[in-house]
């Protein structure tokens, strides 16, 4: 088994693609759908959180708290296992989305809440003095400027997304961090552990840049905002 | 109101009553007829614990330029708020145009339809102290927005009228300047723009000078100034007494929860009968 050391890194990596390649499936494919069912689930959330009824707010609140405090791993056990037990039987891939767009969302409805409230209240008197309803104030004036704050904070959510699609082995699926194991302890090298690594690195650098050209695209029309 | 003089007969249009401008000697006196634009009753507003007005009554009538002066704390931004819905009333009844556009606690008064109040309230100007512009748009852009989202008027014709109310308060070479870029006064007059915009059939100010640098309050001023000669219906908050005096067709004095006093500003300024205004004037002007 050793002898496979002689073996170039890149020649083994592209030796073991075929396995690897499953479980790199599985982190993305976990990863931009999440994004996409919680984005406009966040959104709704925050605006919900900062202008809905007492009892919604309430609900949210609860929901905000549960899935902020506890542990995703937790999460996916007690939603994996124990679900059945109240007759509800769920495919890891379901409770995966559910359970990580949930807490996704979760972290996501606090960073556009706070962006919401920094608005300041002069912002919505004056929409209001000029006759614009609700939706108006929101989609003219509120989010435009709330959304440039939203954006950092979103980039860090969104790293710590990618990275934490490694925990869905805790529920028997197969990701790429889960793949590089089962292929370090197989063949006792590493390598598979650096590709992973490198992965999940040049993610995160392509994340940061997309989020910067978000910001270069929303200050080119939107100057600094230093005193309104 | 000040004045309850009665005119006998031969009541005149409202136009004439303007005319003659503060002159209340004999026949020349208010025209019954004159329309009111805005009507506060009885109102009550507390904040919490904290009781801001108890029983303000006061009417504005088409034209009329209103200043509300007073202590700081004393309840002028609330008035003003509440005559355009900014704050909920505890009791009394606000009527703008004769709409009943708030009512609790008063028999008899029954607040309009929504439709109907949003309407009037559509017709209601206002600006603020700390101007509040849109930070995110440019001069112009902030000056059309509301015309183009609420009322609906197209970009061209809309860019239009931003251009010509921009023009109006002297900054039409502003209109691609975003806010960060302008001086408070420019801020203010591009606010003054913004409101004009929506056509209003009347103003509220509320301190428009007070977070100006003293050499940029003229240049806000004269705007004002201007919407007068116009005959723009309006109430003004300001510690500017020079242009209190020299604009108002009333000034009233807000204290103690109460309006102290209601005067043209002649008697107002030069024979108070209240000690507090006495009281009042005397710091301010010395
Ligand atoms: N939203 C609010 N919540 C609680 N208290 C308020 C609120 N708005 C105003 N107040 C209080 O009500 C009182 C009257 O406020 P208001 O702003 O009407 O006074 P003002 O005459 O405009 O004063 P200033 O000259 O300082 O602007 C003040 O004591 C103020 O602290
Ligand atoms: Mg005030």
């Amino acid at each position: 088994m050793l002898i496979d050391d002689r073996l170039g890194f890149w020649q083994y990596i592209i030796d073991k693609m075929p396995i690897l390649i499953n479980g790199i499936k599985t982190s993305y494919l976990l990863f931009f759908a999440v994004l996409l069912i919680a984005a406009p689930l966040s959104v709704l959330a925050a605006v919900a959180k900062v202008s809905g009824p007492r009892a919604v707010r309430a609900l949210l609140n609860l929901y905000t708290w549960a899935f902020r405090g506890s542990p995703l791993v937790l999460q996916l056990s007690l939603v994996y296992y124990g679900f059945p037990y109240l007759g509800i039987v769920w495919q890891p891939w379901t409770v995966a989305l559910v359970v990580f767009s949930l807490s996704f969302a979760a972290y996501e409805t606090e960073v556009i809440r706070g962006g919401i409230i920094s608005v300041e209240k002069g912002q919505y008197e004056a929409c209001r003095v000029l006759g614009m309803n609700f939706f108006q104030t929101m989609r003219r004036v509120v989010v435009p400027q709330a959304i440039r704050r939203v954006l950092p904070p979103t980039c860090s959510e969104v790293i710590i997304l990618f990275k934490d699609t490694s925990l869905v082995t805790s529920i028997a699926l197969m990701d790429m961090m889960r793949t590089a194991q089962r292929i370090v302890i197989m063949d006792l090298r590493i390598d598979a552990f650096i590709a992973v690594l490198a992965i999940y690195l040049l993610m995160a650098s392509l994340t940061v840049s997309v989020f910067h050209r978000l910001e270069r695209i929303l200050n080119a029309s939107v100057l600094k905002e230093e005193g309104s | 109101m000040g004045e309850k003089t009665q005119v006998g007969a031969g009541a005149r249009t409202g136009d004439g009553a303007r005319a003659d401008g503060g002159a209340q000697a004999g026949g020349g006196a208010r025209d019954d007829t004159a329309e009111v634009i805005i009507r506060l009753t009885n109102l009550h507003k507390s904040f919490g614990e904290l009781s801001v007005l108890q029983g303000v009554d006061l009417t504005v009538e088409r034209g009329q330029v209103v200043s509300i002066i007073g202590p700081s704390g004393s309840g002028k931004s609330t008035v003003l708020r509440c005559v355009n819905g900014l704050e909920k009333i505890d009791r009394g009844v606000v009527e703008i145009e004769g709409v009943v556009v708030a009512a609790v606690g008063t028999p008899g008064a029954k607040p309009a339809p929504k439709e109907q109040i949003r309407a009037v309230l559509a017709k209601t100007g206002m600006v603020f102290q700390s101007f509040n512009l849109f930070p995110h748009m440019t001069a112009l852009q902030n000056v059309i927005e509301a015309p183009m989202t609420v009322k609906k008027i197209p970009k061209a014709r809309a860019r239009e009228l931003g251009m010509e109310k921009l023009r109006r308060v002297g900054l039409d070479d502003k209109a691609d300047a975003f806010p960060s870029r302008l001086s408070g006064g420019q801020k203010q007059r591009v606010a003054i723009a913004r409101a004009l915009a929506m056509e209003p059939d009347f103003m509220l100010f509320d301190e428009p000078t007070s977070a100006l640098d003293p050499e940029l309050v003229g240049e806000v001023l004269d705007v004002i100034k201007s919407l007068a000669r116009e005959h723009m219906s309006m109430m003004i908050v300001s510690h500017e007494m020079g242009f209190t005096r020299e604009v108002s067709d009333r000034v009233i004095f807000v204290d103690n929860q109460k309006i102290v006093a209601d005067n043209p500003p002649e008697r107002f300024f030069n024979s108070p009968e209240h000690p507090r205004v006495a009281a009042f004037l005397d710091k301010m002007l010395n």
